[in-house]
């Protein structure tokens, strides 16, 4: 194929081709990538772009196919190898050791040496230097585990950075970060491109391509379908070209009918271990036909407000009540009963707590209502009921591939999110505790998804959405609220509300 | 007085010695659950190693020799559990297992074939031993100064090297070793072989310094008590080595205690202290002993396109 721009290609790629047993995930592959220019990579939930990365990373092998850096042609073994041909690369899902600090996350491969005493005084000079530069500041001593997705993503980028990548990779690195933080990403990224750094970016967000992007790639079903230059295109032709269709992102919602209210807390706070507040005081009220949005900047408390909520940590103080439950301190409750109570929770770290990566997706749709009845009789599981009931919900949330079989890591991840997205929703709960519902879907999923939340809100049911994208909040919710510092600082009809008025509440905190 | 202060100090001295193979063995299983491959074969190896060193020291007349030997065998079993479990990605807990019954089964015909004494190495004389460096009736021999450095060099290692960085991250999350360009496989590897010659060193000792030859089973599961040595260390050198000394005193008390009359209670049954280290294992497992500090990866094959 040949290149639209005159300029060097940094990176080609000539008829890659990858299959996974009967997945063929990437078909004849070829183009390339020009020398200190952004290139965005857009395509459906499974479109293989991730693999496409994978293999240029060398972490999958190609099958067939051949891969040049620098007009070179090169053997893309393992990440060693892409690595010395200065190649870096962020993952849509983080390649973080959790119980590492950050700067032995970020020496790991690149200590400087045999003992760690030298690496890391200079790791911490050069994190010093980086945060200065971009403006990309964490505790180089925190533990991963500790830090919030955005955070571990600002390690993944330094990580990159830190070890002086001449060619960028990026899976989807705005899918966990706020609007002011993918700002700041942009910069860090256009300022890179200035240094003749060569930025590949994969993103579902086809306003940022838009924004920040020289050129496009449109993938779909493995293949390359167009490559068009940023100026010479729109986000309304990208999207048809990703999906084959006309998509329409505006919902035409009918105004809530509220029922009475299904979850409510009062004064809710928590305190972790180590005496850090996480909650302070909240006070939440959801009824039932009605879609409440929490918008802010994350790690303000909405992890743990859905923790608290779902049931998986209690409360320090204050009372929460749960479908006609109440529940404090003193009366703790877990998942289990929350979910008996018509609770259904999707969590926001899908990978962590929304399924089990070596189970099948058979398992997977059915996760935490393993012991009912129609998929489990006499301690049991009825496995033909199990799989007839994942193929029922794969093919309603057209969910790729439709195999029960597969493994549930073998998804992309905007399937694994239909996925559990569809287990929740079909058990047709009371209230639905909804994070982060569209991260690292494409934009054909989010229309779907939207339109069966607002559907489930007309059948009654009480949706609370977190999400960091405030688009996606002013199109759900019938009533936002805001939070920071672990309150909730600010209430606004959703009729009032635009970006800006959100923005400067968020701010004003 | 004296005799306190002398039952005191043999009780200490004892205790060391029959510490020492469980520390080496346990830094040795250390070094390879924090990659993250289970070692239930310790025990194997360390059986192996023991049977090795006695056959060749007893052959050459050379007690280095046996200790050479003895590191050799205990390779070669650690490169079989990790060609099972690393590169064919085996279960690791069954490999080990089948080592434990390979080096019971092989000591045995071996010895048998090659000395014709029901599965015992000849006696050994003193020039065929190790013997102790400064004090003859405590029994220090050089092996239990390498037990005791080998406690700070595990933690140097593992703490403070680029190597022992690499080690925790493999236990902990492969693919993140992986995608930093570093080798899993290679890594592991090398884990593995640090814990044959630990295992190795533990195995010499049992059978040419602390006694005079090899016996079968002699290692009476002490490379189990290794393991759980580990465990109650929450996978930590400093913790592990106090757990083999906590069950080493238990042991040296063991020995002490047998035949003698305590008052009001009598004999105390042998049998009694010799499995007081099983139900201490027991016991802490059971109540003390959080679940959460296992290497996270520890006993998963590492698949590359997971
Ligand atoms: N290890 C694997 N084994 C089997 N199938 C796989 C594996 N990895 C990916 N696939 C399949 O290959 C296809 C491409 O997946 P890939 O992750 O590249 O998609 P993607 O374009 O990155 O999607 P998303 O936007 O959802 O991240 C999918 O159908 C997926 O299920
Ligand atoms: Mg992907």
């Amino acid at each position: 194929m040949q290149s639209l721009t005159a300029a060097a290609a940094a990176i080609e790629l000539r008829g890659i081709d990858k299959s996974f047993g009967a997945v063929h995930a990437v078909r004849g592959v070829s183009l390339a990538i020009p020398r200190g220019s952004i290139t965005g990579i857009v395509g459906e939930n499974g479109a293989g772009k991730s693999t496409l990365m994978s293999i240029l990373y060398g972490l999958y092998r190609a099958d067939a196919g051949q891969i040049l850096i620098d007009d070179r042609p090169v053997d893309m073994a393992s990440p060693r190898d892409a690595i010395a041909h200065g190649i870096g690369m962020v993952h849509q899902h983080f390649m973080l050791v959790d119980t590492f600090t950050v700067l032995e996350n970020l020496v790991l491969g690149a200590e400087g040496g045999p003992l760690l005493a030298g690496g890391f005084a200079a790791a911490r000079a050069e994190l010093t230097r980086l945060g200065q530069e971009y403006g990309l500041t964490v505790d180089p001593d925190a533990r991963i585990a500790d830090l919030s997705v955005g955070e571990q993503q600002r390690v993944e980028i330094l990580k990159v950075l830190f070890r002086g990548a001449r060619m960028l990779i990026l899976d989807e690195p705005s899918a966990v970060l706020t609007p002011q933080e993918t700002d700041r990403l942009f910069e860090i990224l256009k300022s890179l491109r200035a240094r003749g750094v060569t930025v590949v970016l994969i993103t579902h967000k086809l306003r940022e391509i838009m924004a920040v992007a020289d050129r496009v790639i449109v993938m779909r079903q493995g293949a390359v379908v167009a490559e068009r230059r940023t100026t010479e295109t729109s986000t309304g032709e990208l999207a048809e070209l990703m999906v084959g269709r006309k998509i329409r992102l505006d919902l035409d919602k009918a105004p809530a009918v509220h029922g009475q209210t299904m979850l409510a807390a009062r004064d809710l706070s928590l305190v972790d271990r180590r005496g850090v507040r996480l909650l302070n005081g909240v006070d939440l009220e959801l009824r039932a036909g009605e879609i409440v949005g929490i918008a802010g900047v994350s790690g303000n408390g909405q992890t743990e407000l859905l923790q608290v909520l779902s049931g998986i940590r209690p409360p320090t103080a204050g009372q929460l009540e749960v479908c006609g439950r109440v529940i404090d301190p003193a009366h703790p409750i877990d998942p289990a009963e929350m979910r008996a109570l018509g609770l259904a929770h999707v969590p926001e770290d899908r990978l962590r707590q929304g399924l089990v990566a070596a189970f099948e997706a058979s398992e997977t749709s059915i996760l935490g209502y393993q012991d009912q009845p129609p998929y489990c009789r006499n301690h049991l599981l009825d496995v033909p009921a199990v799989d007839k009931h994942c193929a029922e919900l794969m093919r309603r949330f057209d969910v790729r591939p439709q195999t029960p079989g597969l493994r549930s890591s073998h998804f992309s991840g905007g399937n694994q999110q239909k996925l559990i997205l569809a287990r929740e929703m079909s058990r047709l709960p009371k209230v639905l505790l909804v994070g982060q519902p569209t991260r690292g879907v494409d934009i054909g999923a989010i229309e779907f998804i939207h339109r069966e939340l607002v559907k489930s809100r007309d059948v009654g049911c009480a949706i609370l959405v977190v999400s960091v994208e405030l688009e996606e909040i002013l199109s759900l919710a019938d009533r936002i609220l805001v939070m920071s510092g672990g309150r909730i600082i600010g209430e606004v009809a959703a009729d009032q509300a635009d970006e800006r008025v959100l923005g400067r509440m968020m701010a004003d905190a | 007085m004296e005799e306190t202060l002398t039952f005191v100090t043999l009780t200490l001295a004892a205790t060391l010695r029959v510490a020492t193979p469980l520390v080496l063995c346990a830094m040795g299983g250390l070094f390879s659950e924090k990659s993250g491959i289970i070692d239930v074969g310790l025990e194997g190896k360390m059986l192996m190693a023991a049977f090795f060193a006695a056959a060749t020291a007893s052959l050459t007349g050379s007690a280095w020799a046996g200790v050479v030997a003895a590191i050799v065998a205990a390779e070669a079993l650690a490169l079989l559990h990790g060609f099972a479990c690393i590169t064919h990605r085996g279960n690791q807990v069954v490999s080990g297992i089948a080592l434990n019954i390979l080096a019971a089964g092989l000591t045995v015909v071996l010895g048998t074939a090659w000395f014709a004494r029901g599965g015992q190495t000849p006696p050994l004389n003193d020039g065929e031993r190790l013997k102790p460096i400064f004090f003859p009736v405590a029994g220090d021999n050089v092996l239990v100064y390498v037990a005791l450095l080998s406690v700070p060099f595990t933690w140097w290692l593992i703490a403070r090297t680029r190597f022992g960085l690499r080690l925790r991250a493999v236990g902990e999350m492969p693919l993140a070793v992986d995608a930093a360009g570093v080798s899993v496989a290679w890594l592991r590897y090398r884990a593995v072989l640090l814990c044959g010659l630990f295992s190795g060193l533990a195995g010499a000792y049992l059978s040419i310094a602390q006694n005079a030859g090899f016996s079968r089973d002699m290692t009476a599961g002490q490379g189990f008590i290794a393991l759980a040595a580990i465990i109650f260390g929450k996978w930590r050198p400093f913790p592990a080595f106090g757990a083999c000394l906590v069950f080493g005193l238990l042991d040296a008390v063991a020995i002490r205690l047998q035949g003698v009359k305590v008052p009001g209670i009598g004999e105390v049954p042998v049998q009694l202290i010799q499995a007081l280290p099983y139900l201490l294992t027991l016991f802490l497992l059971a109540g003390f002993i959080g679940n959460a500090v296992a290497p996270k990866a520890a006993g998963v094959p590492y698949e590359k396109e997971h």
